[in-house]
């Protein structure tokens, strides 16, 4: 029951992109096109599923026992940059076309806040290892359902006559700002439970 | 002459916030009230100087291929102590701005700053360099959060600038306002400075 009141909490009321701002740079930068846009949330939930269990792993067995909790951020963020490198190696052999598609974004994984974020928020709410990864694979999927619905109105707009003041960025961030009012909507379900 | 350029460039030119378009993550979740904006920009920018300078300084001893991870390391150490300090002085910001304040160590603009500025120039333009930024960041982060506290709210710093008879618009401090706000900045930012220049 709690497990899944997490993942979808973690998917629709507090959607880490729309609700909590993290994850904003590949959010605004990879959602031009819903191809790219599927390949970046595939890595990036997979990245934080991984990175849930690994820093949750090293904060129980690692860090609390040595009483070393300050050094949570570079320990966390290390690891994170390792596993962006080994997901980096995978998809390069596996599929030269997608590592063509993602360029310069998936190094950038290790710099998506989304990631650390997740991480970090584990601890603070002392999940266990299982809530961890459901959180993070939640968080992930909630990151992808914005990117990739996201891609699609970006892909519209290309076509639309808009104020020369407002192309790019500031017309992006407007329809992300109606995106989120959409998701606000979710802001009351089982506020009883939770 | 040219550590002036260095320290101007960030604050209208090569603006991160409304220029470059970077670290957008903080700058549209912490800007919910002004104290907290400017809390986050005086931290990043603090940050961001500390990284500057020390990678300008061992620049020429880090191997190529490994600068990132090197860079990444240098950076969570001042965020770490950064977040300390917050922690000790005033824990009503630290409480405040929460997981946000771990989080500059992945903030784009100051990876960004080491690997395009820091690593090939000298100390002392770093410095400038990262001061700038910082000081445009601020400034960035202040006009939003201004906006946002102020219509948001009915107040500036905590202070009730408007009469009993004042609804403010909730939206403005809510997610959606961020984004709004955050956008038209920059149109307005973009249609100001392309006056300017014609």
């Amino acid at each position: 029951m709690k497990l899944g009141l997490i993942i979808i909490s973690a998917i629709f009321i507090n959607n880490f992109v729309l609700s909590q701002f993290l994850g904003i740079c590949p959010f605004l930068g990879v959602s031009k096109k819903i191809d790219t846009a599927v390949g970046m949330s595939i890595a990036v939930t997979f990245v934080m599923g991984l990175a849930s269990v690994i820093c949750w792993a090293v904060q129980i067995f690692v860090l609390d026992p040595m009483g070393i909790g300050y050094m949570q951020t570079i320990a966390f963020i290390l690891v994170i940059a390792g596993l962006v490198q080994f997901v980096e190696m995978v998809v390069k052999k596996t599929s030269p076309t997608l590592y063509q598609a993602l360029g310069i974004y998936l190094p950038l994984i290790t710099t998506n806040c989304a990631v650390l974020g997740v991480a970090i928020l584990n601890i603070d709410k002392s999940y266990n290892l299982i809530e961890s990864l459901i959180n993070g694979v939640g968080a992930g999927l909630g990151f992808s359902l914005a990117i990739v619905l996201f891609a699609g109105v970006r892909e519209r707009l290309e076509l639309a006559p808009i104020p020369k003041a407002l192309e790019g960025f500031p017309i992006a961030m407007i329809a992300a700002s109606l995106f989120s009012i959409a998701f606000l909507g979710f802001s009351g379900l089982f506020s009883g439970l939770l | 002459m040219n550590l002036w350029k260095d320290f101007s460039n960030g604050l209208i030119k090569e603006n991160p916030t409304f220029r470059l378009v970077l670290g957008t993550c903080p700058t549209l979740a912490v800007t919910t009230a002004v104290f907290n904006g400017i809390g986050m920009g005086i931290a990043a920018a603090a940050v961001l100087i500390g990284s500057n300078l020390i990678i300008s300084l061992i620049k020429k001893i880090v191997p190529n291929e490994v600068r990132i991870p090197i860079y990444i390391v240098v950076i969570a150490t001042f965020t770490t102590i950064v977040q300390m300090l917050i922690q000790a002085f005033s824990p009503a910001l630290d409480k405040s701005l929460g997981i946000y304040i771990p989080l500059i160590v992945v903030n784009c603009i100051i990876i960004a700053r080491a690997e395009a500025f820091a690593a090939k120039n000298p100390v002392a333009n770093s410095i400038m360099d990262g001061l700038g930024m910082g000081i445009g960041f601020t400034v960035a982060l202040t006009i939003i959060s201004s906006v946002r506290e102020i219509l948001g709210a009915g107040t500036f710093l905590g202070m009730p600038l408007f009469g009993e008879a004042f609804e403010p618009f909730l939206i403005m401090i809510l997610p959606p306002g961020g984004f709004l706000v955050f956008g038209l900045s920059i149109a307005a930012f973009n249609k100001i400075t392309s006056l300017r220049k014609s």
